[in-house]
């Protein structure tokens, strides 16, 4: 617009006609360019901008909203309440306190076990082993089945197959009910968290793995580092990038359970494996308590972007070094 | 990587250790599927057996309650409208936003990347209610188009990475050839973003098709079930009833297990890729 006032200025000012016909035409093109421009902003930026506002920003904002508010889903009135559900939640919620300490947990050993598991496992496949294809797509499978069915049929093998192996073998372990006690269920989530996702970590380490310069590998074989050694100060720090990578998806999946945990335990026993994503859900579905449950969503998310900003500040300082 | 790719005693004895770590991997499809064609009386006295007779009428009677043609097509109709419409309209987005970095866009970029960040529990109350309001509850369409928007930010995240490294060099050729800005998108920019269209869509499609809540919320009549609602839903009404709930749950895993099988070289370049950039 401001341009196209001064080529107005511009054209009463000259009093030739030609000129003033020519700069009309400039801006109309001028015009005319713009108007396109824009056109395809819209068409290209347009669809996913508006579908994403729709289903993510506004229902966020909304959320933050109703976390200040009484809201159960029945009533129509809703009223603001200020920080009351948020005082609730960490004063007189030892429910939501109890699934914090649960995820916390449950996170730290689940990473731990998953990457040390997907480390190890490619490590080894990316040696010269004649079945490594075939353990690669065996390992990475159980990664394609949802967390939902897969609860289900681990609550198969934890309630029979697990008492049919102690029955054949008489190990004590297997006889112990898996998924009827509070610390034995604890361990059933993770024992399936980990089989699950080792292999997709297995993926990502493989294709780090195969990175390293093989003339770096063969000069530290020179000169006489045994195989932990090499391990450790070479391969280790060339990997790091990748188990930046691997902590973080973990984190991201253990953090963020859901259907696992629905499937698998309910919650159960007592909710002692009940995550903080099935207790915002518990609190709004099961409770009606719709305005907690946003609260509670609240929290959850501000603990959420706290790690993920930790994640990527690490990732960018690490990219610097390489 | 390793130094010698000579087959030693030292590779034999990790093969063996490997092997056998595989198998204890597929033992859990082992009890599955054995237990899946017993009988109940024989799944109770002895799960680790091999099956004293085979009941093939399980699956007849899974299948029917389960309605799995229902749930099949239900999953593959949302998974791959979702995909289609995805991979669209977040490549779009992501090439104008590379290509016309305006400030507008920037700060547009930013905000799909910083809302990569907010777990589904954080818009799921709101989005439940919003669709209830505006008619979307209960269609495909509502479903789908939830997808769309939960699904761009990384999507368009992906791409956005990607099309950085497109030459612009080819481009202006083909606008010098006299391409339109759709020619120039369709008929040269895509077809060199193949590798990112195939990662998008494959961690899409993991995601949607085993996804249980969102559906779960959106979808309540017993015709618009996918796979894993009609799943939960039987498993509320057969509780332990595992003669009827192992072979659904066999049928549940199947058409997934094959797409891993037939498309697996795509889908481990595709999530290499993707937790590179991700």
């Amino acid at each position: 617009m401001p341009k196209e006032n001064a080529d107005a200025k511009g054209v009463e000012m000259m009093n030739d006609i030609r000129v003033s016909e020519a700069t009309q035409g400039a801006a109309k093109s001028a015009g005319r360019k713009r108007l396109l421009q824009w056109l395809h902003q819209i068409v290209f930026v347009g669809p996913a901008t508006f579908f994403f506002i729709l289903i993510v920003l506004i229902p966020f904002f909304l959320g933050v909203y109703y976390s200040f508010t009484d809201w159960n889903g029945i009533s129509r009135q809703i009223n603001f309440i200020g920080i009351e559900n948020y005082t609730h939640i960490l004063t007189k919620d030892p429910d939501f306190r109890n699934a914090f300490w649960f995820t916390v947990r449950f996170t730290v050993v689940g990473i731990l076990l998953t990457n040390l598991l997907g480390f190890v496992l490619a490590y080894v496949l990316t040696k010269p082993i004649r079945t490594r294809n075939m353990m690669r797509t065996i390992f990475f499978m159980p990664n394609m089945i949802g967390g939902l069915l897969l609860g289900f049929i681990w609550q198969f093998i934890f309630i029979r197959g697990f008492a049919a192996v102690g029955e054949a073998t008489g190990i004590g372990l297997f006889n112990l009910p898996w998924l009827g006690d509070r610390a034995t269920s604890f361990w059933g989530i993770v024992i399936v968290f980990v089989w699950q996702t080792a292999g997709y970590l297995m993926v990502i380490y493989i294709s780090s793995l195969n990175n390293i310069p093989k003339d770096v590998l063969e000069s530290a074989e020179i000169d006489g580092a045994n195989r932990m050694q090499v391990i450790r100060h070479i391969i280790l720090p060339l990997v790091m990038p990748a188990v930046t990578i691997c902590l973080f998806l973990a984190i991201s999946w253990a953090f963020k359970m859901f259907d696992l945990n629905l499937a698998l335990t309910a919650g159960g026993p007592f909710k002692a494996t009940e995550s903080v994503a099935l207790d915002i859900y518990n609190e709004a579905f099961t409770n009606n308590r719709l305005g907690l449950g946003t609260a509670k969503a609240v929290i959850f998310f501000i603990i959420v972007a706290i790690i993920t900003t930790i994640q990527v500040r690490a990732t960018k300082s690490r990219e610097v070094e390489m | 990587m390793d130094v010698q790719s000579k087959y030693t005693v030292r590779t034999l004895i990790l093969e063996i250790i490997v092997v056998i770590v595989g198998l204890i991997f597929l033992i859990p499809f082992y009890f599955l599927v054995v237990n899946s064609v017993k009988s109940f009386g024989d799944i109770l006295s002895n799960s680790a057996s091999w099956p004293q007779q085979f009941v093939w009428s399980n699956y007849a009677e899974a299948w029917k309650a389960i309605d799995f043609p229902s749930a099949f097509g239900n999953s593959l109709i949302i998974t791959v409208v979702s995909n289609i419409f995805l991979v669209l309209i977040s490549s779009m987005a992501a090439y104008q936003m590379v290509r016309k970095p305006s400030r507008f866009n920037q700060i547009l970029y930013f905000v799909f990347v910083a809302a990569m960040v907010i777990p589904f529990q954080s818009i799921m109350l709101p989005l439940v209610e919003m669709a209830s309001k505006y008619g979307l509850n209960n269609s495909r369409i509502g479903l789908i188009i939830s997808y769309l928007g939960f699904g761009a930010p990384l999507s368009v995240f992906l791409f956005h990475g990607f099309v950085k490294t497109v030459p612009l060099e080819i481009e202006q050729a083909a606008r010098v050839d006299g391409s339109n800005r759709y020619g120039v998108f369709f008929r040269i920019v895509c077809p060199l973003m193949m590798p990112m269209f195939v990662t998008v869509i494959i961690l899409n499609t993991l995601w949607i098709w085993n996804d249980y809540l969102l559906p779960s919320l959106i979808l309540s009549s017993p015709e618009l079930r996918t796979i894993p609602i009609a799943t939960y839903s039987f498993f509320g009404q057969y509780t332990k009833q595992w003669d009827m709930a192992l072979p659904a749950l066999v049928l549940g895993i199947t058409p997934i297990i094959i797409f891993f099988l037939f498309l697996q070289r795509y889908i481990i370049q595709g999530i290499t890729a993707g937790s590179v950039k991700g």
